[in-house]
């Protein structure tokens, strides 16, 4: 019988020697190839006697697992270096910065639109909308504020023509009217919209934004009103405790009429909302004028409610920090850029309203 | 309304501090803008001399003076006035001092590269004249130089904001009504004092009856012999505490009546009246010379105070100068009137007069107030000045318009959300005025003369709401129940979008609703343009018709600024007429300038065509338009590169318009001096996005995906240029929709071994078959079929 011993002795020598994947081969086909050296001693089997038949191939088939695995591994040996190699070779300074990317933003004004009907869709109002030109009807006359009533002066109105019939609307509460008269009650509504006055200093700009409010039910009381702003403002400026002054004043569309005060302080040169004594009016409010509601044929007698009106940029400009009121209409992209909000960063109340 | 603590005493039984008052009309609805001590500032202003003028050596309107402000040095001052001049006695505010009609304080500040120490100050910025041309011109002497322009022994004054409503709060005897009706002191009793008028006035008056006539009641007393003189301390504090300048006795005493009792006085100096007074209506063209020295002319049918021979003064508004008040006037007539609110206001609007008689007046004035007044200003004016009073002539009548309201006890709380007894009604309204009668359950209430703005029940439940005070609102949470979506479709869809085209890199701005009609003229096509009657400034003019006009105008400053690469966009309306909801929603985005600049990976590019088209495609896959149902076509308008721009439309080119994309035309590129080579814009319709009837789950078709291998499959070919890329996918999709996925350009050439006229054009189409493997011969034969249908439809040759 052939000296295994020495075979695979002789095999392992050749082996030895393999260094690169060529010889790795010929040195394969060596062994296992159609004239390999295993190759041939497999053959032999067939020739020998029952008796040395089971002893030969029980060697044979031990040597070739032998050398089997020690050329499996060689092969891997060889890939891992070569892979290695190739690594270092591909190796590049990731410092280096990548490829183009943009990044758009949302206007804070958009965003605090969204904030804030995230907010009271959660209480049940929904949105309308009105157009931007309205006619003097529904800015004033059916708002209970007539021709010649002194609290026209307040509104410096942008007019259309010469009759002074077509103007730009000077708050959102037309859509009061609008949507009243197109419905029937109950009304639980908010309208956020452009509002224009004839009006540019450091704190007031020709356009600005206003978010109309009402609720008109068969039994809405100032109660109503009071528990609804105390819920938004809480919200808005996402603070536990909040102090609110609801201060007697005047509008011609509401009655009794209420002007709403936050409290502040000022910590280390930062506004901070919700605390201190110092008061800061933010919104009008009141209960909806029965005359208003016989304007757009609902009875006074049946019905009531309340109306109010925020200005969406000074909110803004509270929780956001922004002084100047104009540059939010200058769009100098570094201030877009600088309080704009990633328009992945949608409001929502599970969320959180803001991050 | 301003006032202080002790003039409030005069109606007021008190023993509450000026804090707790302010707090107090602050929370009944009068509501303390600030506090001032009024001398703090005002002691600032100071007597100076201008000791030397000259030409300011940079300007040529300005002066460089030096002024002596008695500080022992001379103070170098920049003045623009043309009557300041050696010698000139005037009033200097050194920096720090806040001019009183701006509210502007001063600061060391250079003007024109020199220095200027305050400033000499005109009548005007001390709310003491209407004339803003030159300094206040004084006559002094050398020793008061140094001293305080203003005389005053600063009390703590308040300022009110009085709304519209309550005219009787214009005047502090309302403000003192309505703190004692609050809890916070007494109401005191004036007492009468008796005079002796035992002659009639010798002036006639008479109100001619006529339409529109702007008098109700005229009043007035008739006092001779006086002396005028200047006001007691007393008064003078009390005009100086209002901010407004002591002028003489009888002025000063008639503006004591109006800010006390709200009852606006007018005093002639009866010897210059021709004959007797005439109340009536102007006609066009007459003049009169007013108290603010400046000559008014009439329009018909103004309220004129009249005399034999012409115009006084205007009723409730101004008087004139002819009949005006001197030192030396020896005989007055002291009117005291009522003229209907809406006349003063269209009167004063036409000939732009603010005056705080007309003030008062357009705001409503007791009727029932014209003794009062006249016996308050006729004892002062005889305490004062001396002389003899005539009878009262009380001319004119009006009707009283005051209605009786049904009160209901229940309707408070109902609306108010708190109950209230009716003791404590009956006891609110009556400190308040009104006259009180029950009658079964509802109380019958006649509000007072002077509350013309409570006409109705809800008018008193305010009342008693604001006395209570509003913290006694009970707080009722909100219910958190929806009746309907929070928003409709075209709310969604702004929503959606706005943030679809903010991800793609665009920066969202917000502008102005109007722009410059010189730059909406190159993005419109209206017919005309629409102009605002009053605009803020002249390239605020119009209302925009196109989202491009303020955004190109924004890009422009910001790339003067060197930002030069920008992605802006913006969603609003845009205005197509002057009527109420003749405009749209757009949503615009451009951009400009270079795709990447200065990248060591990537070749520098402008941002081009396929950019812009991209990203209105995407938004428009995103709101929910299928791809496939988006026909692009080369129409455009007439602010877009012609070769460079086209149309998004939904279903075939003549369908409705989603958006126009493409290069702004260079001419109005170069016309606006953007100082950029480029400029990619689109433009989407919103309001042409249709709604779907099914939700995106509903219309989905089944999943089904293929397990049979899918095949690629090159073409090219030479075909006339006029053939779109477009036309090219088309035709080879419709070859075999079912089997053909994809086409993909991915060659187009033009040049060296073309024939001009021509183009090469390679494209890769996938195929994917759904039910079996595809066989080369099957191959083949969808190639041959490819290739038959361009070269039969196009002419095309196939290249090899």
């Amino acid at each position: 019988m052939e000296n295994f011993n020495q075979i695979e002795s002789n095999i392992l020598n050749k082996i030895k020697n393999v260094n690169d994947r060529n010889s790795y081969d010929s040195i394969k086909t060596e062994i296992f190839g159609k004239k390999g050296i295993i190759t041939e001693l497999f053959k032999k089997i067939g020739s020998l006697n029952q008796s040395e038949k089971k002893e030969y191939a029980s060697k044979l088939n031990s040597l070739k697992t032998k050398i089997t695995e020690i050329l499996e591994k060689k092969l891997t040996d060889f890939n891992q270096s070569e892979i290695n190699k190739k690594l270092e070779n591909e190796k590049i300074d990731v410092t280096l910065p990548g490829r183009t990317y943009f990044a758009g933003k949302i206007h804070p004004v958009s965003q605090v639109i969204d904030e804030v009907t995230s907010i009271f869709s959660e209480i049940g109002f929904s949105v309308e909308d009105g157009p931007d030109v309205e006619n003097e009807y529904y800015n004033f006359s059916a708002l209970n504020t007539p021709e010649n009533h002194p609290a026209r002066d307040m509104h410096d109105t942008f007019y259309l023509d010469r009759s002074k019939d077509l103007l730009l609307r000077t708050h959102t509460s037309p859509v009061q009217i609008r949507t009243m008269l197109k419905s029937k009650p109950p009304f639980k509504i908010i309208a956020p919209g452009r509002t224009y006055r004839h009006d540019s200093d450091k704190t007031h700009s020709p356009m600005f934004h206003q978010l109309e409010g009402l609720h008109v039910d068969k039994n809405i009381s100032m109660g109503h009103l009071k528990g609804c702003l105390y819920y938004f403002v809480k919200k808005f400026f996402e603070v536990e405790k909040v102090k609110i002054r609801f201060r007697p004043s005047h509008f011609p569309f509401t009655e009794p009429s209420a002007e709403v005060d936050i409290g502040y302080k000022i910590h280390n040169g930062k506004i901070k909302i919700g605390e201190g004594d110092k008061w800061l009016e933010i919104l009008g409010c009141g209960m909806v004028h029965p005359k208003v509601l016989k304007n757009v044929k609902v009875n006074p007698n049946q019905y009531q409610g309340y109306a109010f009106g925020v200005g969406i940029d000074r909110l803004a400009m509270l929780k956001y920090e922004i002084n100047d009121l104009r540059a939010f209409f200058e769009s100098d992209i570094r201030w877009l850029e600088f309080y704009g909000f990633d328009p992945l960063d949608v409001p929502t109340n599970y969320r959180g309203l803001s991050r | 309304m301003i006032t202080s603590l002790s003039w409030l005493k005069n109606h007021l039984a008190t023993k509450a501090n000026l804090n707790q008052i302010a707090e107090r009309l602050t929370e009944i609805g009068l509501e303390v803008e600030n506090i001032k001590s009024s001398n703090d500032n005002l002691d600032n202003f100071i007597v100076c001399k201008i000791i030397k003028s000259q030409k300011h050596p940079n300007a040529d309107k300005l002066k460089l003076c030096d002024v002596d402000t008695g500080s022992g040095n001379l103070v170098k001052v920049v003045c623009g006035a043309q009557n300041a001049r050696d010698g000139l006695f005037s009033v200097y505010a050194p920096p720090s001092a806040v001019i009183p009609k701006t509210n502007m304080k001063l600061k060391i500040a250079k003007i024109r590269g020199i220095e200027s120490h305050g400033m000499l100050c005109s009548g005007y910025e001390l709310n003491e004249s209407s004339n803003k041309e030159g300094i206040i011109e004084l006559n002094k002497k050398e020793k008061n130089i140094g001293d305080k322009y203003f005389k005053n022994i600063g009390e703590k004054t308040m300022d009110i904001a009085i709304t519209p409503n309550r005219p009787d709060c214009l005047g502090v005897l309302g403000i003192a009504r309505d703190l004692a009706s609050s809890g916070l002191g007494k109401l005191k009793k004036q007492p009468r004092i008796k005079i002796n008028q035992k002659f009639k006035s010798p002036i006639k008056v008479s109100i001619k009856k006529e339409k529109d006539q702007g008098c109700g009641i005229f009043g007035s007393v008739y006092i001779k012999n006086v002396q005028n003189k200047e006001s007691p301390n007393w008064l003078k504090k009390r005009i100086i505490s209002l901010g407004l300048k002591p002028i003489s006795a009888i002025v000063d005493a008639t503006n004591y009546v109006m800010f006390d009792l709200n009852r606006p006085l007018h005093a002639y100096d009866a010897d210059k009246i021709d004959q007797e007074i005439i109340v009536r209506n102007s006609k066009k063209g007459e003049s009169f010379k007013a108290l603010d020295n400046k000559k008014y002319t009439l329009q018909n049918n103004m309220c004129a105070i009249s005399d034999k021979s012409g115009v006084l003064g205007l009723g409730g508004i101004i008087g004139g100068t002819r009949s005006g008040t001197e030192f030396s006037t020896k005989n007055i007539l002291l009117e005291s009137a009522y003229f209907f609110p809406s006349l003063i206001r269209k009167t004063s609007k036409i000939l732009n007069i603010d005056t705080d008689a007309k003030y008062r007046f357009e705001r409503g004035i007791d009727p029932d107030s014209i003794k009062l007044g006249l016996e308050l200003g006729m004892c002062m004016i005889l305490d004062i000045c001396g002389g003899e009073a005539s009878k009262f002539s009380i001319v004119g009548k009006i009707k009283d318009e005051r209605k009786i309201i049904d009160l209901e006890q229940e309707k408070f709380s109902k609306v108010i959300g708190f109950p209230i007894v009716s003791a404590e009604i009956k006891k609110i309204l009556f400190s308040l005025g009104c006259s009180l009668r029950m009658s079964g359950k509802k109380i019958k209430v006649l509000p007072p003369t002077w509350r013309p703005d409570i006409k109705e029940d809800i008018d008193l439940i305010e009342e008693l709401t604001r006395i209570k005070g509003y913290d006694k609102i009970p707080l009722i949470n909100p219910e958190k129940e929806n009746i309907k979506d929070t928003l409709n479709h075209k709310q969604k869809l702004f929503h959606f979008v706005q943030r679809s085209v903010s991800s793609k890199g665009f920066t969202e701005a917000v502008t102005w609703s109007f722009t410059d009609s010189k730059t909406d003229i190159l993005f419109s096509e209206l017919k005309s343009e629409i102009k605002l009657s009053n605009p803020i400034s002249s390239d605020l003019d119009v209302l925009r018709s196109s989202l491009y006009s303020n955004l190109i105008i924004s890009a422009k400053k910001n790339i003067h600024r060197n930002f030069e690469d920008l992605m802006l966009f913006e969603i609003g309306p845009v205005f197509k007429g002057t009527k109420p909801g003749e405009q749209s929603t757009m949503i615009s985005a451009i951009k400009t300038g270079k795709y990447s600049r200065k990248n060591w990976i990537e070749k520098e590019r402008n941002f081009d065509v396929f950019d812009i088209k991209n990203d209105a495609l995407k938004t428009l896959n995103e709101i929910g338009i299928n791809n496939l149902k988006i026909v692009v076509s080369n129409k455009t308008k007439k602010w877009y590169h012609p070769g460079r721009s086209g149309l998004l439309s939904l279903g075939s080119t003549g369908g409705p318009e989603l958006a126009y994309f493409g290069e702004i035309h260079p001419s109005i590129i170069k016309r606006l001096d953007l100082r950029t080579e480029n400029v990619l814009g689109f433009e989407i319709f919103l309001d042409n996005i249709p709604e779907s009837r099914k939700k995106i789950r509903e219309a989905k078709p089944q999943f089904i995906v293929s397990d049979y291998q899918k095949v690629f499959r090159d073409f090219a070919f030479v075909i006339d240029e006029k053939y779109s890329s477009g036309e090219i996918i088309n035709l080879v999709q419709k070859v075999d929709n079912e089997l053909i996925k994809v086409v993909k350009i991915f060659d187009i050439y033009q040049g060296d071994n073309i024939d001009s006229g021509k183009k090469s054009i390679a494209f890769n189409v996938t195929l994917e078959p759904r039910d079996k493997t595809l066989s080369d011969n099957d191959i083949d034969q969808i190639s041959k079929k490819i290739i038959s249908v361009v070269q039969e439809t196009t002419g095309a040759t196939l290249r090899s």
